[in-house]
């Protein structure tokens, strides 16, 4: 067990380094200069050769990304090109945000779509499994900014329940955000609720017609005791993954909702740094998304050892 | 029988399957009595609706399945009907059930000691802690080593052996009235089968249970049961004590099958086995009268005019056969096969495997960097042997002994580590992508399971074309008929040659599939095990088959196979192969007669003989095939060798010793001593 952590944490330390790598090249070979941007299309050479110097952008190129690599490990994100405020700040301050949204988004599909998916495999081919499946793979295929609209449209602008902007003051706690969270968290939810039920039935689906479940009924046991000692354990086991990677598509989602609903997170934030080629930020949160993604990875791998004990025990 | 109520009754219990096509009736009129402390057992190829009807009577259907008449019964209880909450407090309760997979019985992330105890607390009543004690005494009531630590363990870790002990206990834990063992061994190695046939008649000695005994194999039958129903197309066509029926039965179908079974037989030449033709009716399309009728060697045409039902044609003997008085006993039946005569000549030598290696690194680590030892499995392990023109080489062995991998290093699908291989002569090349086509023309491959070597989207006629236009250089015009040849010779007809693999039965996929390997008309045919995946009747058929293709032909088989009594009926030569080694090999009369190789000797013993009168000695393999990372010092077989002599067999590899005809054994006992010590009457 302890050389399976020891591996895993290997892996994501690997694909951290690599993907800085990617997102420090990528973001140095974008056209326009930094220091151009900066001081304008009217900057004297000097006073650009100078804040060169200053931005250490004179140096070789693994120079530079060996000195953000050591900055970023220490906390030293450095200062937007564009607000001019440690990028520190900014980001955790968003960081903030998105995490309330995601977290009541997560709360909302996670239990419904296990639910869901476990009501559609129990009847199977019956008429409750058509329509959760039909639905769910609808659901799949419409994008935030459509469900988003309509969310909108409906209980925000038609039925007046919901506000319509979730532009929330900067410290907002979560009770007090709530309200303005349910229309965008339910948006950014549909599509991971739709994956989680369809994961949830197909995998319980093949729990329930294995020999053990068999075995399970002939022992004259209480069909619900089959249900959860027997086959929730076995069949949530896929659906585990599908969770953590549920995380990646939350965060991808966001900068599409945040920017619908005027809300305040990490997502509208990396939509701004790509708009003002505000190097240093747009590297700060695409790296810090690829911890989030990795880190949920991770978790998702290591709460799948401990469920599984083929895993556990080998 | 009389002046006892049985413990298990049906009575005309019929059981259908409501499908788009109507409802087809799985089992009809199916009447069984279980006597108390009797062993039944339910006798059938696939198809002939045992376990539906085992099922059907403890009220397990799924969810198209119903009893469409007739009632079973436990004691007083009548079943049929029941509520399910009724039934829940009889089903492993009063009835326990041990499944034909044990890993796919047992719930994979429960440990095992839950898994037994959640029976105990559901029926008796029991605590948490006294369940576990239950539980843990259970477990050592079925002989499980060190039943302990099992109890904290999770199926994965045991071996198939220990799961179906747990199995087992777990349905033993009630002490039910009535215990359904379905096809319980179906799916171990020979050597675990030994042990839980063992272990089943030993409980049936200490438990009050009844027993329903359900499987296909007729020899396992012999040893266990009291009473035998042979059913057919979901009906019972014969039901009698189980001496009777081996002596003496009363209806065609169990004939033939008996005489499908290979025996041990020393005589001279191949006797070819009673194959039955045709194949199993489709529900859907039963015929009128007896539903045998159309496969049946004694058939009259009053057979096909009306169904003919199960009557005591002697005193407890059921058949439903109405020439059951002037049927030949099965002696008399199986004498009257063909027989091939023996060669007597010296044939050359075709293949020539010489210290054949075949090892894989066993690594798993991060990028393919190895921190530590680099550990290798040595799958095969040194083995020379040959094959002789038109003659069979068997070799056998429990799965895990590196068989198949040796087939596979000689076609080169898994390209050999060192050694020669040579054909003809000339020396091969290790992997089959560097071998010219004169040679792949040379040599052809039956795979063991025809569901997955033919292609789905050719045809019949494509998949055997191939290599006659490829390494025949058979021209286009030609082909088809070269094909049909092909066809007719595998005794398939030329309808068949536009038929896809999915419209064809298991049986006729693997005449497919040997009529493609002869189709280059190969100097030698690697069989990998083409029999195990198929029903008895069928491989009758197909062990008849190759038999005559090979008189024939004169095509020379190396055949590997877990079933001995298969490798013995088809092979001139036999080769026991245990952890990538061989063990002892020889002309097939010598290596199956004393004296063997201790590891022969058990594998003999291990298998079931279909006839009540054989005492076999009882000598058990415990555990497993080592891993072949760490093959053991010494011989390789002192782990489990019942005759192991001592520190010699741990440090000392065994010398070659030579008998009789080329007969060969590897072991520190003297061959006279082996013989002496063989000899010895089992008690």
């Amino acid at each position: 067990m302890i050389s399976y952590i020891a591996r895993r944490l290997g892996l994501v330390l690997l694909t951290l380094l690599i993907s800085s790598v990617l997102i420090f090249v990528v973001t140095q070979i974008l056209p326009g200069d930094v220091a151009k941007a900066i001081l304008g299309r009217f900057a004297t050479p000097e006073a650009l050769q100078g804040l060169r110097a200053k931005l250490g952008l004179d140096r070789s190129l693994p120079m530079q990304y060996g000195s953000w690599l050591v900055h970023y490990v220490q906390g030293d994100w450095g200062v937007s090109l564009s607000t001019g405020e440690p990028v520190l700040n900014l980001v955790a301050a968003r960081l903030r945000n998105s995490g309330m949204l995601a977290l009541v988004a997560f709360v909302m599909y996670v239990p419904l779509g296990i639910l869901l998916g476990l009501l559609a495999a129990l009847r199977r081919n019956k008429a409750a499994d058509q329509i959760i499946s039909i639905a769910s793979l609808a659901f799949i295929g419409l994008p935030e900014f459509v469900t988003g609209v309509v969310l909108i449209a409906v209980f925000a602008l038609k039925l007046n329940w919901l506000p319509a902007s979730s532009a929330i003051t900067p410290e907002a706690g979560l009770l007090e955000a709530l309200p303005r969270l349910i229309l965008p968290g339910i948006t950014v939810s549909l599509v991971s609720l739709a994956y989680i039920t369809r994961m949830t039935r197909s995998a319980t689906v093949e729990v329930l017609s294995t020999d053990y479940v068999r075995s399970a009924y002939l022992k004259g046991l209480h069909p619900a005791r089959v249900l959860f000692t027997h086959v929730l354990r076995n069949s949530l086991l896929p659906t585990v993954t599908v969770i953590a990677i549920g995380i990646g598509w939350l965060i991808g989602g966001l900068i599409v909702t945040e920017s619908l609903f005027s809300y305040p997170g990490l997502g509208r934030l990396l939509l701004f740094a790509i708009q003002r080629r505000d190097i240093p930020l747009l590297q700060a949160i695409t790296l810090l998304l690829v911890i989030v993604f990795s880190v949920s990875n991770l978790l998702a791998d290591l709460l799948y050892a401990v469920l599984n004990p083929r895993i556990r025990y080998n | 029988m009389a002046d006892h109520p049985p413990v298990f009754h049906t009575q005309g219990l019929s059981i259908g399957y409501e499908t788009e096509s109507g409802l087809l009736g799985a089992v009809r009129d199916a009447t069984l009595s279980i006597a108390e402390k009797e062993c039944f057992g339910l006798v059938g190829e696939s198809g002939s609706g045992k376990t539906t009807l085992a099922m059907g009577a403890i009220g397990y259907l799924s969810g198209n399945g119903r009893v469409t008449a007739g009632f079973s019964r436990l004691r007083d209880q009548q079943l049929t009907g029941l509520s399910r909450r009724r039934m829940r407090r009889i089903w492993g309760s009063r009835i326990g059930m041990v499944y034909q997979n044990p890993s796919t019985a047992l719930n994979p992330s429960m440990r095992i000691g839950g898994q037994l105890a959640e029976i105990a607390r559901r029926h008796l009543g029991l605590s948490r802690v006294e369940a576990g004690r239950k539980a843990r005494d259970m477990l050592a009531r079925v002989a499980m080593p060190d039943p302990e630590s099992v109890l904290r363990r999770y199926p994965h870790q045991l071996s198939g052996g220990m799961l179906q002990r747990s199995v087992i206990a777990m349905a033993l834990i009630t002490d039910p009235e009535l215990l359904i063992l379905d096809e319980p061994t179906t799916a171990l190695d020979v050597t675990t089968q030994a042990v839980v046939l063992d272990l089943v008649l030993r409980l049936k000695r200490q438990f009050d249970s009844s027993i329903l005994y359900i499987t296909h194999d007729l020899a396992v039958v012999s040893k266990l049961c009291d009473r035998v129903g042979v059913m057919y197309a979901g009906e019972f066509c014969e039901q009698a004590d189980m001496r009777t029926l081996y002596k003496r039965p009363l209806h065609p179908y169990t004939l033939s099958l008996l005489g499908c079974v290979p025996r041990f037989e020393r005589e001279a030449g191949k006797r070819l086995l009673t194959s039955i033709p045709g194949m199993i009716p489709r529900l859907d399309e039963l015929p009128q009268g007896c539903v045998f009728a159309p496969r049946c060697a004694f058939v009259r045409e009053e057979c096909t005019i009306r169904r003919p039902p199960l009557v005591e044609v002697q005193p407890g003997h059921f058949s439903a056969c109405i020439r059951w008085s002037e049927l030949p006993t099965a002696a008399e039946y199986a004498r009257a096969a063909q027989v091939i005569p023996p060669h007597p000549e010296e044939r050359r030598e075709v293949l020539r495997i010489q210290d054949l290696k075949k090892s894989y690194p066993a690594v798993e680590r991060l990028f393919g960097v190895a921190g530590g030892e680099q550990r290798t499995v040595k799958a095969v392990d040194g083995v020379t042997l040959w094959v002789r023109q038109g003659n069979t080489l068997g070799v056998v062995g429990e799965s895990g002994c590196g068989k198949t991998t040796m087939l596979r290093a000689v076609i080169g699908l898994a390209p050999k580590s060192s050694g020669e291989i040579t054909l003809g002569g000339a020396g091969l090349d290790p992997g089959v992508a560097e071998r010219p086509r004169s040679i792949l023309k040379k040599m052809q491959m039956v795979f063991q399971n025809p569901e997955a070597s033919l292609n789905p989207r050719h045809t019949v006629g494509r998949a055997i074309g191939r290599p006659l236009s490829l390494l025949s250089a058979v021209p286009r015009g030609e082909l088809k008929s070269r094909v049909l040849a092909l066809l007719r010779a595998v005794n398939l007809s030329e309808s068949y040659y536009h038929r896809l693999p999915e419209e064809l039965s298991g049986g006729e996929k693997q005449r497919v599939a040997i009529a493609r390997a002869f189709a280059a008309d190969p100097e030698v045919i690697l069989l990998d095990e083409p029999l195990s995946s198929l029903d008895v009747s069928v491989q009758a058929s197909l062990v008849n088959l190759l038999t005559e293709l090979q008189e024939k032909n004169g095509v020379s088989y190396l055949f590997i196979s877990h079933d001995l009594a298969a490798v013995q009926h088809l092979s001139h030569w036999i080769a026991v192969m245990y952890l990538g080694a061989l063990m002892e090999w020889g002309d097939a009369a010598e290596v199956f007669a004393p004296p063997y190789h201790p590891y022969t000797e058990a594998l003999l013993s291990a298998i079931p003989v279909a006839d009540p009168d054989v005492v076999q000695r009882p000598l058990r393999l415990e555990g497993n095939v080592p891993s072949a990372l760490n093959v053991p010092g010494g011989c390789r077989f002192h782990t489990r060798c019942p005759r192991k002599l001592g520190r010699i067999c741990e440090t000392q590899t065994p010398p070659w010793r030579e008998g009789k005809n080329n007969h060969q054994i590897y072991c520190h006992i003297p061959l006279d001593e082996l013989a002496r010590l063989q000899a010895e009457k089992p008690e």
